[in-house]
């Protein structure tokens, strides 16, 4: 093996390692396979159906809006696409709890319908689930898109116009070929998601209907603890997930445009008001549905954050320091994985059920440790592979590029494996590295994930003193620690992203 | 495994000296909170053990499976009558010793491990200035027009919606199948938790919501606010009981007594009414803090033991899913 696989080979052994490790634990504890239920067909049925929607609304809809930001320059652009990010990195039951503030029977929209006298919705159904999905997903679609737009070189832009192509031509001939190659990526990825929804699907879906695989996981765990069974559905859902990721990569294969020189130009394309006039719309109809929610959020959250008292802002810290080392974690991980296999690899972290992860590492941990004492790392460790796939994500594409384009020229100058990362692949990485980083920053603030079983009373994290809050009626100041929870989420989102997009939209 | 649990007790900001003996309490997450009875039942079990007890939260039954005999745990606090079999199958348990006479649940128990400390009976809850007037039956609830929105929890995800199915298994009997199906074009969601639940019944978004009677008390007294109200139904209603138990494996076995005699002491029985928002187990009526005199009870009372519930569980849980995946 040569010394530049190296890297990739162990990073994808701690991947496989970390996921197939406790799967396999928890079923060594089980003794033997369980069976599947009847609700569990109807289960798996849900899950990949509304998976699929869920993706293809979310990834279809992101292209005109990608499409527009790509092409306008206006005051504010730069804080709006921060902005578009934030949904994404929610923790579910605050979004939740904001689309319903939209949504809901007593929500924004409905009291509008009904003082126009129109016949109300109801946001409680496949429906309902779909659009938390969108809401989620649109964002990191979007910006998934807006990165392949930025990768095509500008002078390809310029050439298209003096060439006096016209914008179909030009969408034919430039964007197509990028989204074919982008798009398949962001689809599997968001599918991927979707597949282990849980909280989300139960409580918007109105029903046992909308029972999805990773509730079905749930109470095999925490009910019935018939381990068996709970090992059989996530390796299930691995499956799926996999699949899903072995499809995009035979999709989203195809070669890139070639090194340009990373700027971004006026598009002379989009000129006419006509296509001003629907850009414009698209970034104003996906502001609204987006940042609606959050506002609200933030409106009902402020009263309660009066009502926080010290053992929030420890947990404030506690989630911050562990956000800092996921980051940390996940950025170094995700290089050194960053190819079209290694981006399949790394889809399993969030293929595996978090239950299924925090029970089989659990299981590994305790006759050696006291888990409890392991809280903390065991966290970071957790939410790093979780938020590993969307950094390979944001990542990948420009790192293979740089490896194309660059990579002969380094070999002619003989670069070392350091004097290349520092040279050549982090300059051209700095966009994305930010993304990435702010997005596994933020993921991780607001992730519950594995946490249940490793509950340390010294050691709670942001996330679950909201459950504790919501459990113990004090639902105003549950209201303002997620209120809390999104700023600093979106903070640390922020400032990463900033970071990397600095001096780089010149 | 002792001096495991001395270096954590040695690491934890705790008030207690580290040479104090530790009493290891797992015990559900809603408890340990600072907004539920942890810090009060450690602040007055500790003036009178000189000891450190330490809360562990978490997944209470699946991580002491998970453990079995290497259980760091002396004593677990807050399980749920309609799960005891399981516990008690496990073998981890010991009897908890303690005399059952001042137990005033309204139904008669003689377990000999798992001991009662408060319960409170599943019911809906509703706001009476939006809903003046609430089905005053569970019959009437299923004839209710279908505009009535309620909100419930998953049986198969929250131990309220596990004690719902089987209150309609109860009321209903054979036709609890039929029941819920008429229940369903009422239903608005159903929810993981009653976190969930409760947090979308307080947002406006349902009429009423699953949740227990004693609910209400929790308004009026923290609040002063009377309009959330349980609809009692002449029915009757399914009891919910919390247990301690005593684990065998215990490397602390004076404590852990000392811990479950102290379950039932009046001091403990006066402090949980509002520390968990449920009626003490323990306690007369007449000494419940006022919010609680003032609640509506129901007469009837359902009930099934252990070994019922669990025979009924898995059919309860089916004929709500395929009544309510029509």
């Amino acid at each position: 093996m040569s010394l530049r696989a190296l890297p990739a080979a162990v990073a994808a052994l701690a991947v496989a390692g970390l996921v197939l490790g406790p799967v396999a634990a928890v079923l060594w504890r089980a003794g033997d396979w369980g069976r599947l239920g009847p609700g569990d067909w109807q289960a798996l049925r849900f899950t990949l159906w509304q998976a699929l929607l869920s993706a293809a609304v979310s990834t279809v809809l992101a292209v005109p809006l990608a499409r527009a930001l790509a092409r306008r320059r206006f005051a504010g652009r730069g804080l709006l696409v921060a902005l578009l990010g934030a949904p994404f990195i929610l923790p579910t039951l605050v979004a939740v709890l904001g689309l319903v503030a939209v949504f809901g029977q007593n929500g924004v929209l409905n009291g509008a319908l009904r003082a126009a006298g129109l016949p109300t919705l109801s946001i409680y159904g496949l429906h309902g689930v779909v659009l938390a999905h969108v809401f989620f997903n649109l964002p990191l679609a979007t910006r998934l898109l807006l990165q392949g737009w930025h990768a095509i070189p500008a002078e390809r832009f310029r050439l298209a116009a003096s060439l006096g192509l016209s914008p179909w031509a030009l969408f034919r001939t430039l964007e197509a070929p990028m989204l074919t190659r982008i798009a398949p990526g962001a689809f599997a990825v968001i599918f991927v998601i979707c597949l282990s929804s849980f909280a989300v699907a139960l409580t918007l879906g109105g029903g046992p209907r909308a029972t999805t695989v990773e509730l079905a996981i749930y109470q095999a765990v925490r009910f019935d603890f018939d381990l068996g069974r709970a090992a059989l559905l996530s390796v299930v859902q691995l499956g799926l997930a996999l699949a899903a990721g072995l499809v995009a990569l035979r999709l989203g294969a195809g070669a890139g445009f070639g090194a340009g020189l990373d700027r971004v130009l006026p598009r002379w394309d989009a000129r006419g008001g006509w296509s001003r006039g629907l850009d414009a719309l698209w970034i104003g109809l996906a502001a609204l549905f987006l940042l609606l929610p959050l506002a609200l959020v933030a409106a009902r959250g402020l009263p309660g954050l009066l009502l926080l008292d010290a053992g929030i802002w420890q947990a404030a810290s506690h989630s911050l320091s562990v956000a800092l080392a996921s980051t940390l974690l996940c950025l170094i991980w995700a290089l050194a994985l960053a190819s079209r296999w290694g981006e399949v690899v790394g889809l399993a972290g969030i293929a595996v059920s978090p239950l299924v992860l925090g029970t089989g590492l659990f299981l590994i941990l305790q006759p050696l440790v006291n888990p409890l004492s392991l809280a903390l790392p065991v966290t970071t460790l957790v939410n790093a592979l979780m938020a590993l796939p969307f950094a390979l994500r944001i990542l990948r594409p420009q790192a293979q590029a740089a490896r194309q384009d660059y990579g002969r020229l380094a070999q002619a100058l003989g670069l070392t494996p350091l004097a290349w990362l520092r040279l050549v692949l982090l300059p051209r990485l700095r966009r994305p590295l930010g993304f990435a980083a702010g997005l596994t920053a933020a993921l991780s603030i607001g992730d519950l994930g594995v946490i249940a079983l490793f509950a340390n009373p010294d050691r709670a994290t942001l996330p679950l003193q909201v459950y504790r809050l919501m459990g113990s009626y004090q639902m105003d100041a549950a209201t303002g620690a997620a209120l809390l929870l999104l700023v600093l989420s979106f903070g640390a989102f922020w400032l990463f992203d900033r970071g990397g997009r600095m001096g780089a939209d010149a | 495994m002792k001096a495991i649990t001395f270096a954590a007790g040695c690491l934890a900001a705790s008030s207690a000296l580290a040479q104090d003996a530790v009493l290891t309490v797992y015990a559900g997450d809603y408890i340990v909170s600072e907004w539920g009875p942890g810090p009060r039942i450690e602040e007055m079990f500790e003036a009178r053990c000189n000891c450190d007890l330490q809360f562990r939260p978490g997944d209470l039954l699946p991580r002491l499976l998970l453990e079995g005999a290497r259980t760091e745990a002396d004593v677990v606090f807050g399980l749920n009558t309609d799960v005891t079999k399981q516990a008690r199958e496990s073998g981890l348990f010991a009897p908890h010793g303690v005399d059952l006479a001042p137990l005033t649940l309204p139904i008669d128990w003689q377990d000999d491990t798992f001991l009662p400390y408060n319960y409170g009976h599943t019911a809906f809850v509703y706001n009476s200035d939006r809903l003046a007037e609430p089905p005053q039956s569970f019959q009437a609830l299923l004839d209710a027009p279908d505009d009535l929105k309620i909100v419930l929890q998953d049986p198969r995800s929250s131990i309220s919606g596990l004690a719902l199915v089987l209150w309609v298994q109860a009321v209903f009997g054979e036709e609890a199948e039929a029941a819920w199906a008429k229940l369903a074009p009422k239903i608005l969601t159903v929810t993981r938790g009653w976190s969930e639940s409760y947090g979308l019944f307080t947002e406006g978004e349902a009429d009423m919501v699953l949740s227990y009677t004693t609910s209400p008390a929790y308004h009026i007294i923290a609040e002063d606010d009377r309009s959330k109200k349980a609809a009692i139904f002449p029915e009757g209603h399914y009891l919910m009981v919390e247990l301690a138990a005593k684990v065998a494996s215990t490397d602390q076995p004076e404590l852990a007594q000392q811990f479950m005699e102290f379950l039932l002491t009046p001091e403990f029985q006066e402090m949980i009414a509002t520390g968990n928002w449920s009626f003490p187990a323990a306690l007369p009526r007449e000494s419940w803090p006022e919010g609680f005199r003032e609640l509506d009870l129901p007469e009837t009372v359902l009930f099934y033991s252990e070994d019922e519930a669990a025979a009924l569980r898995d059919e309860s849980i089916e004929a709500w899913r395929r009544a309510l995946s029509q």
